[in-house]
């Protein structure tokens, strides 16, 4: 195929044309039917057993008795999701002025080495896996609550800042390109105006800002909510509301995780399990969505 | 325009295909293919050159033994594939069920997971007891108790012994730390030791996997909870039950209950090359060797043994 004349040069790149949007068509296509059929799967799987009147839905989402091997088996998952939130919105209460500190570090108060010092940390964060997160919280952070507070160490206490660690880099990634995106001549202005640094930073970066950053609040929320393998490490797993910061509770994940492997397919305990993956899969969207409101007011 | 309608058809198409394709495979799609399950025989039956594969899945309580059965096996029939899987006993007697493994690996009986609509699937598999695990309460050594009675255990998992003073320890909160309501230990645990199923109490702990069990145990105050045998050490303190000894020798003769078998499960009777593979783990080979060696007891040395419903005979 060496040189021809002008028309089928021409459709050479017709050609190559088509080719990349076949190329890019399939593999959105695949991407597609992969989410439309986990959806799909998920959801079919987790309304069994409501389909099949096994549990009522209002006794799965506000029952707070879980006890699937007793002889009258109940599946309340109460105590599960109210784990779930409780140790997400500690998370990133903890996570989030920590977070956005280290953003204003980096962007606006040393942005020279301050940035080339945080920067490869918290990606050096990220990037470590959860296991790693959970077997520490379980050696330093479990016997330091134990020894200094009320209770066992292990319990929502101990899994709120094992999580808060692990969503640092996301809010802290997010914040940072959020403010270093922020158009110079708005900082400028302010200056010239006699406003200090901090003035500056309190009353013009921080609100112009603040959709964004709180984009990456929920970001970092929404892998909190769907952490599973570190909190179980160090949260205790007792199927119930906890009294106390310090005592054992369990998490939608973590009820999951320990209870898949050891149920068979298609029993009511299972699909129990599955109801509570579609509770997941729903919040994550709750999340999504949220991120999307958020991202719309964040036109400056 | 034209292209964007045509596009979000083609999308839509595809989506419904998918759906439906999802509809007629039932429960399937998230279990692994059967492809590679059937194990195929191509040798002539009177050769003793074995072929195939066989994919077994299930408890990660026997998935060391069988790994490392499965290498030997292999090695001495090059003709041989075995993956070991693991995944939980309910996985493995799910898939097994299914036929979409050769071996279900398991901790329990199969009647004791599929009851009710799936107890038929139960019948159809083939139990084969390659080993027995035994299990004992285990406490935080500086609890200060040596033994404890069924009913001493019975009153502490259920809540109404609080403090180790109470059967002769230290004064020291008692901790619970239990396995989540799924798990074979728990069940074995409660049908031999304890003899009653138990509700879960608030501010218990629960873990599943056995090293995070112990780490626990060993590190917290007051803590009690059961481990099989094969993970005791000196980080915590192994408990007598009722003035027995959980040691290898009484669970064999039978003196010290709270034991039960490593089940792995076919599907019917198994082909030439699984049931191959099964004997060689019933041989002295892998008895005397590889079970002792991983912290098993040999399910072929026991002096008695024990059915589904926990009756238990004299050899």
């Amino acid at each position: 195929m060496r040189v021809k004349p002008k028309k089928s040069r021409f459709e050479k790149h017709h050609i190559e044309n088509f080719i990349g949007r076949a190329y890019m068509s399939f593999c959105v296509l695949l991407l597609i039917v992969i989410i439309v059929s986990m959806v799909y799967f998920v959801a079919s799987k987790g309304i069994a057993n409501f389909v099949s009147g096994e549990v009522k839905v209002s006794d799965f989402l506000f029952g707070t008795k879980w006890s699937p091997e007793a002889d009258t088996p109940s599946y309340g998952a109460f105590p599960f999701i109210a784990g779930s939130f409780l140790v997400t919105l500690l998370a990133a209460l903890i996570a989030s002025p920590l977070s956005i500190c280290a953003a204003l570090f980096m962007t606006e108060i040393v942005p020279g080495w301050g940035k080339k010092l945080l920067q490869p940390v918290i990606e050096l964060l990220s990037g470590i896996p959860s296991v790693v997160y959970g077997f520490v919280g379980l050696s330093v952070i479990v016997p330091f609550l134990r020894n200094t507070l009320p209770g066992q160490g292990i319990g929502v206490a101990a899994g709120a800042l094992v999580l808060s660690v692990m969503i640092l880099p996301t809010i802290t990634s997010v914040a940072a390109d959020a403010l270093a995106s922020l158009p110079q001549n708005l900082k400028e202005s302010s200056f010239a105006l006699g406003a200090t640094r901090w003035q500056t930073i309190s009353r013009v970066i921080l609100p112009t800002t603040f959709p964004a950053i709180m984009t990456g609040v929920v970001l970092g929320m929404a892998r909190a909510f769907g952490e599973a393998l570190a909190v179980q490490m160090v949260i205790g797993n007792a199927p119930f509301v906890p009294r106390s910061l310090f005592e054992s509770a369990s998490t939608l994940t973590s009820v999951i995780t320990l209870g898949m492997g050891n149920t068979t397919m298609g029993s009511p305990q299972n699909n129990a399990l599955w109801s509570m993956a579609l509770v997941l899969m729903l919040m994550t969207f709750v999340f999504v969505l949220l991120v999307r409101m958020l991202e719309r007011r964040n036109k400056i | 325009m034209q292209f964007r309608k045509s596009w979000i058809m083609a999308l839509a198409l595809t989506s419904v295909v998918a759906l439906s394709a999802c509809g007629n495979g039932g429960n399937n799609a998230a279990t692994n293919n059967g492809g590679n399950a059937a194990a195929t025989n191509t040798q002539n039956s009177s050769g003793a050159e074995l072929s195939g594969s066989i994919l077994a899945s299930g408890s990660t309580a026997l998935q060391p033994l069988v790994e490392q059965a499965a290498e030997k096996f292999m090695d001495a029939n090059a003709g041989v594939d075995i993956q070991v899987q693991g995944g939980g006993s309910g996985t493995g007697l799910t898939q097994v069920a299914e036929k979409q493994v050769d071996i279900g690996n398991s901790d329990v009986f199969a009647e004791e997971k599929l009851k009710d609509a799936d107890a038929e699937k139960a019948a159809a598999l083939v139990d084969h007891q390659v080993a027995v695990v035994a299990i004992a309460a285990v406490s935080n050594p500086d609890a200060g108790v040596d033994t404890l009675t069924k009913q001493q255990l019975v009153d502490i998992f259920t809540g109404k012994i609080k403090n180790w003073s109470e059967v002769g320890g230290a004064d020291q909160a008692i901790q619970i730390i239990n396995r989540p309501a799924s798990s074979g230990t728990r069940a074995t645990f409660e049908s031999f030791a304890l003899g009653t199923k138990t509700d879960d109490l608030p501010g218990s702990i629960q873990e599943d996997s056995s090293g995070t069990v112990k780490k626990i145990i060993g590190e917290t105050p007051g803590a009690i909870g059961y481990l099989a045998l094969s993970y005791l050490d000196d980080s915590v303190k192994t408990l007598s039950y009722d003035g027995v000894e959980p040691s290898v020798d009484n669970v064999i003769s039978g003196k010290y209950p709270v034991w039960a078998y490593e089940h792995m499960y076919t599907n019917g009777e198994p082909n030439e090359t699984v049931k191959a593979f099964l004997d060689f783990m019933m041989t002295d080979e892998v008895q005397t060797g590889d079970v002792v060696e991983l912290g098993y007891i040999p399910a072929s040395q026991m002096q008695v043994s024990r059915d589904v419903a926990g009756t238990v005979t004299t050899k």
